[in-house]
């Protein structure tokens, strides 16, 4: 779909308008009833979607290039709704809706392994053998839990190797996984169906009391059955059509582009809508130490319609004010080419998107130096700055402190809130 | 990881080949009664008699009434759970039933540390203490070898200090000499090339809590806000030791040159910092690397705290739970709270400090051998009610009553693989059934979450638990008929005995047989079936089974 626009704005904003109209999406782009839009969507409870680009993406192939400079490689830039800023240029969608989003170019992070680069940029700490902490969806899920809500408040849709978890809030905070975004969720359904079914759950019931005889304390205490009633209703809750998207149009499907990563993204959507707190949507393969430019523009082909459409669909549904939209890997990439043609880890000066949710829209934060000489950037945002944020947009005291089962009082997230965004 | 993958894959398809020809239908396998296991000659282990009495006197002082004996075969199962990390398979169980000698419980346990099990499970375990559970650094850490390192260490029962000693002061290839992975994990692997250098900070601190059980991390940037033992001196003098470590293209070497330099924040003024350990200076050695000097020290007989550690974390592989919480930061030795510990020191240090002494000396005392059930409460009301928690969580701290705890999801996978399958699964099976146990562990762990390092955290289920034991591919799979499955062996080998399928189905999951009101309910399936209608009876008991909170937690 990408290849068949040609790279000039106003060709772009065509394939968009044609895409929009393709949609039948319900305003006029892009003259929207923003008032209105705003008081409907503001008063919904807001939601987060971090969509997390696994492996750290290159900021100079994304959001902050330098081309024509020694660090720039052969990536090249285009204009974008917002103007004076330029992106790389296999972001032509993301460039038709990036004034809805904010951009920091100049993130930081103090892990530069994977492992523990992911763990930050999902807790907001630095991975401890002592404990885990929580995901801030983690964190979200639990002082926003919705007592309607009969499937999981917290979900990982993707192949992610490190889905965010509830840590030492506990494991039913963990994100539910799903790795085949848009199929039917696995084990909902049950195996047997009727009689059968039946006399299995009255099987269980004869064996649990005979197990609680003389254990009752104890067995109350595991949550055993708790949990399997509350599994029994979500598998039968009508909220579970979320996960599918066959009633989608095909055309919004294709929209979001032919790939997990984009069925993973409209599957967010729905999750939204549904009322669930928090998603990440996992995009790996980004860690390009060779063959740095190919892999990149690989994933753009990716990422780009997936995050046009979400962004897109968002506010078709008037969900944008009321969802924050995260883009984001554990770190960048170094600014000089190594001898395979690629690019090592940069945990100093990256980029990612965020907005929606009533964060501001259309900043550009930070900047990093076009020689590459500088390894500090203009405007150091810390990656806990930005979860703070998130945090303290939806309403929660990231401040807050919580006893550990260490018995060490915790704040939920270290990091200030960035006053350019709220 | 994917090569692995790949002739993993080629050796299972040819296992399977082998397994199908050995395994046809019409075979030994529809033959579920095992013949009695002839017993050895067997000198039981020293007990720990001072520890042992410690609980009695405690019980006697918190005027508790400890449980009543735990049937043999519970314990039994604990054992199994402990040690190899599944529930006893069919063929074990009625050879155990079929023991009528003495110490038969002893027997077992050592049976139990004798089977490849026993150091293949234990190394997993104890190993993520050792090198958690990440990825690691690229090529300079290879878990694999260190597993198999750590596995022939634990099958030969070599003594727990020697084991240390080689980890803390390893020296050479992550290939060639596998204990130093234990450094090489520790590699900072900022910028994904090889030779970066190891972080000795977390490298001490990690040192400190596996070996010693006492997290000083804290005091990593200040003085320990919570722990006034332990102060930011303490943690740079220990950290010292570890500067010198660095990986070369000849491995992980000593460079005696390295000096570990501080900036004070304040005056901005640099010193440099001397090893230098936060207590017992005088088992310091003069002589040899820094390493192996801090080795020494932390191994010293003297170091009551090396003891203390290592008997917390295998009573919390044995029980679910440490001894005491959180597994690695205790009290200082002399602690009453501690006691058991000091006194099992003792005599571990007497045994060479062997662990499988260790796992016979907690396995033979009381508090092992204890039922989950407390007794009876004394009023008709509480009866009715249950103990209130907080009497119940006393007496779980007094050790009185065998605590509920979750089981890990290998512990869960593990079981659900051995219950359906009548063979014992072990080393020398075949690899048609070793296969299917490793990549279904991989996935079930995933789906199942494993909580890493965290492990001895206590945690109720989750709703992806009970979905994945309710409807799950697995579990589905493994009840299904077939050539192997103890489904159909069962269905097919009690037609006409209902009460014997039902007998078998509930040993095989649960190790017990049926109690009246499931005996009532469950046979009512099996009432006058025949081929495809008993195989599904006997099917839906499983899944029933797989589903209880007796399967899934120890009890």
């Amino acid at each position: 779909m990408t290849a068949s626009f040609a790279p000039q704005p106003i060709d772009r904003r065509s394939f968009v308008q044609q895409a929009v109209a393709g949609l039948g999406l319900g305003f006029a782009w892009p003259t929207l009833d923003a008032r209105a839009a705003k008081r409907r969507g503001s008063e919904r409870p807001t939601s987060l979607i971090t969509l997390f680009l696994d492996g750290g993406p290159s900021q100079l192939e994304t959001w902050d290039p330098h081309p024509g400079t020694p660090i720039g490689g052969d990536t090249t830039q285009i204009k974008t709704r917002l103007p004076g800023l330029t992106i790389g240029s296999d972001y032509q969608q993301t460039a038709e809706i990036i004034n809805e989003l904010s951009v920091i170019r100049s993130l930081v992070t103090s892990e530069g392994n994977h492992e523990r680069g992911v763990y930050l940029a999902k807790t907001g700490y630095a991975p401890d053998l002592t404990l885990v902490h929580p995901a801030i969806g983690a964190i979200l899920a639990r002082e926003r839990w919705d007592k309607s809500i009969e499937i999981p408040q917290h979900v990982s849709l993707g192949h992610s190797p490190s889905p965010a978890r509830g840590g030492f809030l506990g494991a039913r905070y963990d994100a539910h996984k799903v790795y085949e975004p848009g199929g039917r969720l696995r084990n909902v359904a049950s195996r047997v169906q009727g009689d059968r079914q039946s006399r299995r759950l009255e099987g269980l019931k004869v064996v649990s009391r005979a197990f609680s005889r003389g254990r009752l304390t104890a067995t109350r205490r595991t949550q055993h059955q708790l949990m399997i009633d509350r599994a029994l209703s979500m598998m039968s809750s009508d909220q579970l059509g979320a996960f599918q998207i066959d009633d989608e149009p095909r055309s919004r499907v294709e929209l979001y582009g032919d790939s997990r990563f984009g069925r993973g993204c409209l599957v967010a959507r729905r999750l939204v809508q549904a009322g669930v707190r928090a998603i990440e949507v996992t995009l790996p393969g980004w860690d390009s130490h060779g063959d740095n430019f190919d892999t990149h523009r690989e994933l753009a082909a990716v990422l780009d319609p997936a995050l046009f459409a979400l962004v897109t669909d968002l506010k078709q549904h008037d969900l944008l004010d009321s969802t924050i939209v995260i883009v984001l890997g554990e770190f960048g990439r170094t600014p000089t080419i190594n001898g395979l043609d690629g690019r090592d880890h940069w945990p100093s000066g990256f980029s990612a998107l965020v907005g929606g949710g009533g964060l501001a829209a259309g900043r550009v934060l930070g900047a990093t130096d076009p020689t590459g000489r500088k390894r500090k950037p203009e405007q150091p945002i810390p990656i806990t700055d930005l979860l703070a944020t998130v945090l303290s947009r939806m309403g929660v005291d990231h401040e807050k402190k919580v006893v550990t089962p260490i018995g060490r009082p915790m704040a939920y997230c270290e990091g200030t809130p960035i006053p350019g965004l709220l | 990881m994917r090569v692995f993958c790949r002739v993993f894959l080629l050796l299972l398809v040819l296992g399977g080949l082998l397994t199908l020809v050995q395994d046809t239908p019409g075979r030994p396998t529809d033959d579920i009664s095992v013949p009695q296991a002839p017993a050895k000659r067997f000198q039981p282990p020293e007990r720990a008699v001072k520890f042992e009495a410690w609980f009695e006197a405690h019980w006697a002082e918190e005027q508790i009434a400890p449980a009543a004996a735990a049937d043999e075969l519970a314990i039994l199962r604990r054992l199994s759970l402990a040690l190899h990390g599944t529930v006893v398979s069919l063929a074990e169980l009625r050879q155990f039933e079929a023991d009528a000698g003495e110490l038969r419980l002893e027997r077992w346990t050592q049976k139990f540390l004798d089977d490849g099990r026993y150091a293949s499970y234990c190394s997993e375990r104890l190993g993520r203490a050792l090198i958690g559970v990440s990825e690691g650094p690229f090529l300079s850490f290879q878990r694999e070898r260190f597993d198999a390192w750590f596995i022939e260490q634990l099958a030969a029962d070599r003594p727990w200090d020697e084991i240390v000693t080689k980890l803390v002061s390893a020296q050479g290839q992550p290939v060639a000499d596998p204990a130093t992975n234990y450094i090489t994990i520790s590699q900072f692997n900022l910028t994904g090339r090889v030779d970066e250098e190891i972080d000795e900070q977390q490298l001490a601190g990690r040192t400190i809590r596996a070996f010693l059980g006492q997290r000083i991390d804290c005091a990593k940037c200040h003085d320990h806000f919570f722990d006034p033992r332990w102060k930011q001196a303490h943690f740079q003098g220990l950290t010292a030791f570890f500067v010198a470590a660095h990986f070369t293209v000849h491995g992980v070497e000593d460079d005696i040159g390295r000096q570990l330099e501080v900036t004070d924040h304040e005056t901005g003024t640099s010193r440099v910092i001397v090893p230098k350990v936060p207590f017992g200076s005088e088992w310091l050695p003069e002589a040899g690397t820094r390493r192996q000097r801090l080795a020494a020290w932390l191994t010293d007989p003297r170091n009551e705290r090396f003891d203390r550690a290592i008997i917390n974390r295998i009573w919390a592989q044995m029980f679910g739970r440490p001894f005491y919480s959180p597994v690695d930061d205790l009290p200082d030795p002399g602690d009453p709270g501690t006691r058991a510990l000091d006194l099992l020191a003792v005599e571990f240090r007497a045994h060479r400090r062997e662990l499988k002494w260790l796992i016979h000396a907690i396995a033979a005392s009381r508090p092992f051998r204890l039922d989950s059930r407390p007794p009876v409460p004394g009023t008709e009301q509480s009866r009715a009610a249950g103990w209130p928690v907080e009497e119940l969580e006393r007496r779980e701290e007094a050790w009185a009553v065998f605590p509920l705890v979750r089981l890990r999801p290998e512990q869960v996978i593990g079981s659900m693989l051995q219950a359906a399958s009548i063979k014992t699964i072990q080393r020398d099976s075949s690899l048609f059934t070793r296969a299917r146990k490793f990549f279904s562990n991989q996935d079930f762990v995933k789906d199942y979450g494993d909580l890493g390092s965290a492990e001895f955290s206590e945690q109720t289920g989750t709703i992806p638990q009970a979905l994945l034991r309710m409807n799950g591919r697995l579990a589905y799979e493994l009840i299904q008929p077939g050539a192997t499955a103890a489904t159909s062996a069962i269905a097919r080998a009690t037609e006409g005995d209902d009460a014997l399928c039902l007998k078998t189905c509930f040993q095989v999951c649960l190790g017990r047989s049926p109690e009246s009101e499931e005996r009532e309910v469950l046979s009512r399936w099996l009432a006058e079936t025949t081929g495809e209608a008993r195989q599904q009876a006997v099917e839906d008991i499983f899944w029933t089974l797989f589903n209880s909170p007796e399967f899934s937690w120890n009890h």
